[in-house]
């Protein structure tokens, strides 16, 4: 059993706080991902959890042990670096196994480990190879099996997949679950990448300012976001944040947005009452905002606007317009013909609506 | 690289295109014009005296007679000349094997202050390197001085008897070599130190979290990583220690009897003050076989080994 807790964690760079105490609790075998921006504290909290970077108060345990003090190799934790650090001297074979021969684990017992990870991560033909005369995504598979043979209490990624093109990142990040799986340890994964965050966890941490602002299953942090900051972070395109003004029609509530006026959905008519007459943001995503369809589920409204821009993308069609001052984004089908300039008529899902209060940035 | 010869002739016609390149067209030959000086330099300065004392090893005294490999046959059956040899080996290994150990530890000592403080370290640990060494091996010189000398006044004050620093075989052969780690050492320091900070953080963070202490990281990290520069330092300063002239002449002159005599100060007592220079070349030109095997060898592991990092 390998449960991660942190409780009230603060990290102190002289008179900056990187962290500003926080907690959480991975349970065994979990896959978390903490992802936020740079320079929000989640590097900083994976290298706390590894023991390389002191922490300023708090407590961080291990397995239900209290590791404030105990230096990173006696923790049982691996680590996978952003640009792997393999040691560049050692073939693939001896870097996967210098933890173990550091630990003077029988010779048999090293070579049926490294054997056995080789064969999970498919490097077994690169052994004898030193890292230099891999390529990156190979790297990657050696600084993933270093940590694999040493059978871990958790796992800890920093940003691991970063130093690859685009391509190889999405097939990595596909090869990194399948391990999880095959290996089910506890992993803390840190990443800058929201689609990395959404794909991999179990469950995803999101980090801003040295604070966790919420921490939940992927879909329901894309689906219910607590705080402004995480309905914009996840989800690319991100979610249109409209500012309007709401009104109250004959016992309906209306958001209105410029021109656009946009009846909110009755159900949360009591939840959003006290914010009548208020100046507050709408926020809805580009899926939300697409060609009127025949088969629209939920409550559509229409409205009509005006295309600055059109973005082909393949699957789906990005079109950006204005409402209310502000550039917004609509996902349509490919197939809608449409040109910058022309007029469009466009339908919102309200169900998928989101309303916040500007003056605590905070998701009603 | 642009090729100069070639990137005039794309607007020429094929046919000139498959023409060969004039002789001063050429990049080879633009190449060797442009080192010709150095060359020259070379050959004057470092070629010629070379082949001259070749020839020179192989006259009598007087330099008259072709006397052939006669200088050596006569050297080898001085016991003066194996002690020089002898002395030579311990001089140059010792005072290498000190300047390294002693480079390494002080590099990791810097290594390890805070980059604000760090450049006023280095300058001034640099300081015994800068300085000529004819210059400073004098200020030891005094040091050394049996009766008035600061070491043996606080030798005296504590109660030791003095120390006859230069005066004897065994304590003469130390203090040459403890001048010389005094100035070799920086050298040392200051390419290690280079070393040191081109070796990734995160190397040493994987290796602690692997569970390597602080001496399995020296030893597995940081040593490895540093193992050409170390190789080519100790090459190059085993060379220049091995040549030394300037400290061993300043402060024993190669005394008491010839006891700290290296190849170079006792060349130069046969050749110039002897004024059998054929017999001086020779003794220096013996020199040349055993630097250049040791040469040889560490560069050739260099260049099998250079390229993985």
């Amino acid at each position: 059993m390998a449960q991660v807790t942190l409780r009230k964690v603060v990290k102190k760079y002289d008179d900056t706080l990187a962290v500003r105490g926080i907690d959480l609790d991975i349970a065994d075998k979990e896959f978390v991902v903490l992802v936020g921006p740079s320079g929000c504290g989640k590097s900083t909290t994976l290298r706390m959890i590894a023991g390389l970077e002191e922490i300023s108060d708090g407590d961080i345990a291990i397995g239900g042990t209290i590791v404030n003090d105990v230096p990173p190799k006696d923790r049982d934790i691996a680590m996978v670096f952003q640009n792997y650090a393999l040691y560049p001297h050692m073939t693939v074979h001896e870097n996967m196994s210098f933890g173990l021969r550091l630990k003077k684990v029988a010779k048999d017992e090293i070579k049926r480990r490294v054997e056995n990870a080789a064969r999970i991560l498919d490097i077994t033909e690169l052994l004898a190879r030193k890292p230099k005369q891999l390529s990156g995504g190979q790297r990657q598979r050696v600084a993933m099996g270093r940590a694999i043979v040493r059978d871990p209490k958790v796992f800890l990624f920093d940003e691991p997949l970063s130093n690859l093109d685009a391509k190889l990142r999405v097939q990595m990040r596909t090869e990194i679950k399948k391990v999880h799986q095959k290996v089910r340890t506890t992993t803390v994964y840190v990443t800058h990448d929201q689609v990395e965050a959404m794909t991999l966890a179990d469950r995803v941490v999101v980090m801003n300012g040295g604070l966790i602002e919420q921490v939940g299953a992927p879909n329901d942090l894309y689906h219910a976001p607590t705080t402004k900051f995480v309905a914009g972070f996840i989800g690319s395109p991100s979610m249109n944040f409209i500012p309007c003004r709401l009104e109250e029609a004959s016992g309906a509530l209306i958001a209105r947005m410029g021109e656009v006026s946009l009846p909110l959905p009755e159900a949360r008519t009591a939840r959003y009452k006290p914010y009548v007459g208020k100046e507050v943001l709408f926020g809805l995503r580009p899926e939300h905002m697409t060609e009127r369809r025949p088969y629209a589920t939920g409550q559509p409204q229409d409205f009509s606007v005006t295309v600055d821009v059109v973005e082909p993308m393949g699957m789906e069609t990005l079109l950006y317009f204005r409402i209310n001052g502000v550039e917004v984004a609509a996902r349509v089908e490919p197939t809608s013909a449409v040109a910058s300039g022309e007029v469009m008529p466009l339908a919102a899902d309200l169900a998928h609506m989101h309303l916040i209060d500007p003056a605590t940035d905070k998701v009603v | 690289m642009v090729d100069a010869a070639t990137g005039t002739m794309g607007v020429g016609t094929r046919a000139a295109a498959r023409r060969r390149p004039g002789l001063f067209q050429r990049k080879s030959t633009i190449a060797f014009l442009m080192a010709l000086p150095l060359i020259l330099i070379i050959a004057l300065l470092v070629l010629y005296p070379a082949l001259y004392s070749m020839h020179l090893a192989t006259l009598n005294k007087s330099m008259e007679r072709f006397v052939g490999l006669g200088n050596f046959e006569f050297l080898f059956k001085r016991e003066t000349f194996w002690m020089v040899v002898q002395q030579s080996c311990i001089f140059a290994i010792t005072a290498v094997l000190f300047k390294a150990l002693i480079g390494l530890f002080v590099a990791h000592f810097v290594h390890a202050i805070p980059n604000k403080g760090q450049r006023k370290w280095r300058g001034m640990l640099l300081v015994p390197w800068v300085i000529p060494p004819a210059m400073s091996t004098l200020a030891w010189f005094w040091l050394f001085d049996p009766s008035y000398s600061a070491f043996n006044w606080l030798f005296a004050l504590v109660g030791i008897d003095p120390v006859p620093w230069l005066g004897d075989a065994y304590w003469a052969r130390f203090s040459v070599i403890l001048v010389n780690v005094w100035y070799g050492a920086p050298f040392f320091m200051i390419m290690y130190l280079a070393a040191l900070k081109s070796v990734p953080e995160q190397l040493y963070e994987a290796a602690s979290i692997d569970g390597a202490n602080w001496w399995q990281r020296l030893w597995y990290v940081t040593l490895p990583m540093m193992r050409n520069i170390i190789l080519i330092t100790v090459l190059f300063s085993t060379i220049v220690t091995f040549a030394n002239f300037d400290i061993v002449r300043v402060l024993t002159a190669g005394g008491p009897i010839d006891q700290t005599h290296v190849f170079a100060t006792w060349a130069f007592k046969l050749g110039i003050e002897g004024g059998d220079i054929p017999l001086g070349a020779s003794v220096s030109l013996f020199m040349l076989p055993i630097l250049g095997l040791g040469a040889i060898f560490i560069l050739r592991d260099i260049n099998k080994r250079g390229n993985e990092a």
